[in-house]
């Protein structure tokens, strides 16, 4: 069957997931020759409201753009958590900030969850809370692995502005050495 | 030499709509006059209206001509300029298009300050629709939508065009038309939004109303509340309420005219 | 040659519109339409085109009537309340007839509604939004590429029939960002009006007798040496106004005929795995996208299902329904509103099939599997 992932990214107005969403569907379209959509749905609050963005990468052109058989789930917002949720498969990966929402057991069974603080990362370690959806990014190539992490990267240096690309590749980095590190301890 | 009013009007639309007397003709005449003495070609002259009885002038003139709907004279008028800005662009409609359904597109015309003459045929009532009462209704005077007397304040023209953004502000009457006339002139020389606010005469859906049912009266009454700017400037308050105050109210040569900043826009584009 | 770009479908309607010749764009903020004043407010001037916001939506609609009036292509782009107060600028441009482009990125409604929610429930609207009988054009793309191509032929159909025309989008298609393989511009098909060849003098804007039901009008180069007089009241063939009951009869009717004694240029429709289909799916626009989906799955469970997919909706394919009235034994109308186009449907296929629905106004896209499971029902 030819190739086709589901990805959502959940979050609050200003997180910045939109852009994180948009710069995986265009990782996957201008560097990995792949079909790709990215749909964001929002509320008329410019800040704070529930946000997603639903991102389908394919072999084959993409007619219905909605993610409703998803295998990739970030959230970073408790509330669009369970807003959203409810259209991820089993066995899919679930990556959510720990420091903002909790997951119930129940969801620990059915998919295979990774935790991070992602939001304090970025603003602590990295430097910049507004670098928290790219450190998002750079940990979600490294767990999808549907994409080499080179061109995921490409695709961010295309959207970001020139004076924030070294912030930006420090959170970008800081992200893969996460996952991984999250990975190995779960011995994968 | 007399004016050659057949150059500028289309004759065989004639006679005109208007009822006897009214001064629709006699606004009309002052800048059809007033065109004629800045010598200007009809291909030139853009000329646009709303609705009501005075938005029927669009029908009689020879330029280019259109009759939009009521109170957006100004938003057509507006893309015309920018669509061709060596035009001389012109909106002719009444008092109740201009300041009450058009309201908003009248302030924000004169906000951009583009270079557009908007003469308002202010005869203080909706003619064409059977004399209800207009922001321009005289407190206290009859309309058939204020049976016992008008209970709403009204605008002063001048003043919310000036305040608005108008780099040319005037009033004229119908009482005077000669200085009707050389206020639109200098209102169409003028780079940047002119208003004239042309006091004007309808002695059947106000007059009746109101005893001025007989023009002549009716132009009287107007010639008894009208006062010109340099009088005025003699008058105390209390003498000064009721009256209209003529001549030019307003002028600024310094403000950005809306075409020329645009052309500055495109050419900041196209430089990039 | 061809150029991958990503893009959303309402950045594509704004350079389709530039490509076309689109050189006025008035609009007013509005979500989900906003994306396109903001691209035109970059590009125009870039192309030496006018971009205006204006004070409102009513003055933004008025604005690209006059500039068309006065020889420009224009285009106003909104949503929801916004296409509401727009109204009568296009019953305006029906009666002075002149090109238009009206773009509908259609929200949940009525009234503020759901502003940043998927709806199809303005398709009614654009049929009958503005007063008085009337004919109007309206095309609803399913994807991103023909919301560009699409765009494009609304244009050259404003041209050619001298009438406003509707590009019906939505809140997901608006902000779908995708590849899209944009058509070279030298392989595009531009109409422009055609060009009074009278001299001035002689020019009426409505001579149908000497020029037939859409006599030219001046483009921005000649509008300077044509004065003529236009009006929203009915008008003879100069211009002006007439209330004559013949002359305003024989306007009426000819206004009308000039689209529909043309449809067959102006229809575009899809049928999708129709051959030998037992069962008929009638979508359009963005909801199409989701038939599909649900028609793929279908077959692959042996199910012989197929879909009209309407890309003009007005006129409205009546021959090409009738005729699926006749054939088929079962329909299912499918429209992310409470039955709008069902009724055109209804009407047209007169109790000839057993007509199921798959409806649905929650401000969230329908489903493939809701569309799928009707299918199954059904089948």
């Amino acid at each position: 069957m030819a190739f086709h992932y589901e990805l959502r990214f959940a979050g609050i107005g200003g997180q910045g997931n939109m852009l994180a969403g948009a710069i995986i569907a265009e990782a996957a379209i201008f560097f990995e020759g792949k079909y790709a959509t990215q749909v964001p749905t929002y509320t008329s609050q410019v800040r704070g409201g529930p946000t997603k963005a639903d991102i389908i990468i394919s072999d084959e052109p993409i007619y219905f753009a909605e993610s409703t058989h998803i295998n990739f789930f970030l959230a970073l917002d408790q509330r669009t958590y369970n807003l959203y949720k409810g259209d991820t498969l089993d066995g899919a990966i679930v990556l959510v900030d720990n420091g903002l929402v909790n997951v119930p057991e129940e969801d620990r069974k059915r998919w295979d969850v990774y935790e991070y603080p992602i939001v304090r990362t970025a603003k602590y370690e990295v430097g910049n809370v507004i670098t928290a959806n790219i450190l998002s990014v750079g940990m979600t190539g490294e767990l999808t692995q549907v994409m080499s992490l080179d061109n995921i990267f490409k695709a961010v240096e295309k959207r970001v502005p020139p004076a924030f690309l070294e912030l930006n590749e420090k959170a970008f980095k800081m992200g893969v050495d996460i996952a991984k590190k999250l990975k190995a301890e779960k011995g994968k | 030499m007399a004016t050659d009013y057949s150059k500028y009007l289309r004759m065989e639309k004639l006679p005109l709509y208007w009822c006897p007397g009214c001064g629709n003709g006699t606004v009309l005449k002052a800048m059809i006059t007033a065109i004629d003495e800045l010598g200007w070609n009809t291909e030139d002259i853009m000329m646009v209206s709303g609705i009501g009885c005075s938005s029927r002038a669009t029908g009689y003139v020879d330029f280019h001509t259109i009759h939009t709907l009521h109170g957006r004279a100004l938003p057509v008028a507006t893309a015309i300029k920018m669509c061709h800005p060596g035009m001389h662009v012109i909106t002719f409609s009444g008092d109740g298009d201009s300041t009450a359904i058009g309201g908003n597109h009248f302030i924000h015309a004169c906000r951009r300050n583009i270079d557009l003459t908007v003469i308002i045929v202010d005869n203080w009532i909706y003619g064409m629709t059977g004399g209800q009462y207009s922001p321009l209704t005289p407190t206290g005077t009859k309309a058939s939508t204020m049976p016992r007397g008008n209970i709403d304040p009204n605008f002063d023209i001048a003043e919310l065009a000036k305040g608005a953004g108008a780099t040319f502000v005037a009033r004229g009457s119908v009482a005077d038309p000669i200085s009707l006339k050389n206020y639109i002139k200098k209102g169409l020389a003028h780079k940047g939004m002119s208003v004239i606010d042309a006091l004007s005469n309808c002695h059947i859906q106000w007059g009746r109303r109101n005893k001025y049912g007989d023009p002549v009266k009716l132009v009287e009454l107007i010639k008894e509340k009208t006062v010109t700017k340099t009088k005025a400037a003699k008058m105390t308050p209390e003498e000064l309420e009721g009256k209209y105050i003529l001549g030019i109210l307003h002028e600024d040569k310094e403000k950005k005219e809306y075409t020329e900043a645009y052309k500055e826009l495109v050419e900041k584009a196209q430089n990039e | 040659m061809s150029k991958a770009e990503i893009m959303n479908g309402n950045e594509l309607v704004s350079e389709a519109a530039i490509a076309a010749g689109c050189r006025f764009y008035s609009g007013y903020p509005i979500t989900p339409s906003s994306e396109i004043p903001e691209h035109l407010s970059k590009r125009m001037p870039e192309v030496g085109g006018v971009f205006i916001q204006y004070e409102d939506e009513i003055a933004s609609a008025m604005a690209a009537v006059g500039a068309s009036y006065a020889g420009y292509k224009s285009m106003t782009a909104s949503s929801g309340p916004g296409i509401s107060l727009k109204q009568e600028a296009i019953g305006l441009a029906c009666m002075m007839e002149l090109p238009l482009v009206v773009v509908n990125v259609m929200r949940g409604g009525p009234s503020t509604g759901l502003p940043t929610r998927v709806s199809q429930a303005d398709v009614m609207q654009a049929r009958w939004g503005t007063h008085g009988d009337h004919m109007i054009i309206a095309v609803a793309p399913e994807t991103l590429l023909e919301t560009y191509t699409e765009t494009i032929r609304a244009f050259n159909m404003a041209e050619k029939y001298r009438t406003p025309v509707y590009i019906l989008t939505d809140a997901v298609l608006a902000h779908l960002n995708g590849r899209v393989e944009l058509p070279d511009p030298s392989e595009l098909e531009i109409i422009e009006r055609t060009q009074p060849t009278v001299s001035p003098d002689e020019y009426n804007p409505y001579d149908v007798e000497k020029f037939g039901d859409i006599p030219p009008l001046p483009n921005a180069e000649n509008f300077p040496k044509y004065k003529f007089h236009m009006t929203g009241l009915n008008k003879d063939k100069t211009g002006f106004p007439t209330v004559d009951v013949a002359a305003v009869e024989a306007d009426e009717e000819r206004m009308i005929n000039k689209i529909m004694n043309n449809v067959k240029d102006i229809e575009s429709f899809e049928y999708y795995k129709m051959d030998d289909a037992d069962l008929v799916v009638f979508a359009y626009g963005t909801n199409a996208a989701a038939a599909r989906v649900a028609i793929d799955e279908a077959r692959e469970a042996g199910i012989k299902v197929g879909m009209f997919r309407p890309v003009t909706v007005w006129p409205f394919p009546e021959e090409q329904v009738a005729e699926l009235g006749k054939t088929f034994n079962n329909m299912i109308v499918t429209e992310i509103n409470l039955g709008q186009m069902l009724y055109e449907v209804e009407r047209v296929t007169k109790g000839n099939v057993e007509i199921s629905t798959v409806l649905q106004a929650a401000g969230v896209p329908i489903r493939p599997q809701q569309i799928l499971d009707k299918i199954k029902e059904v089948s």
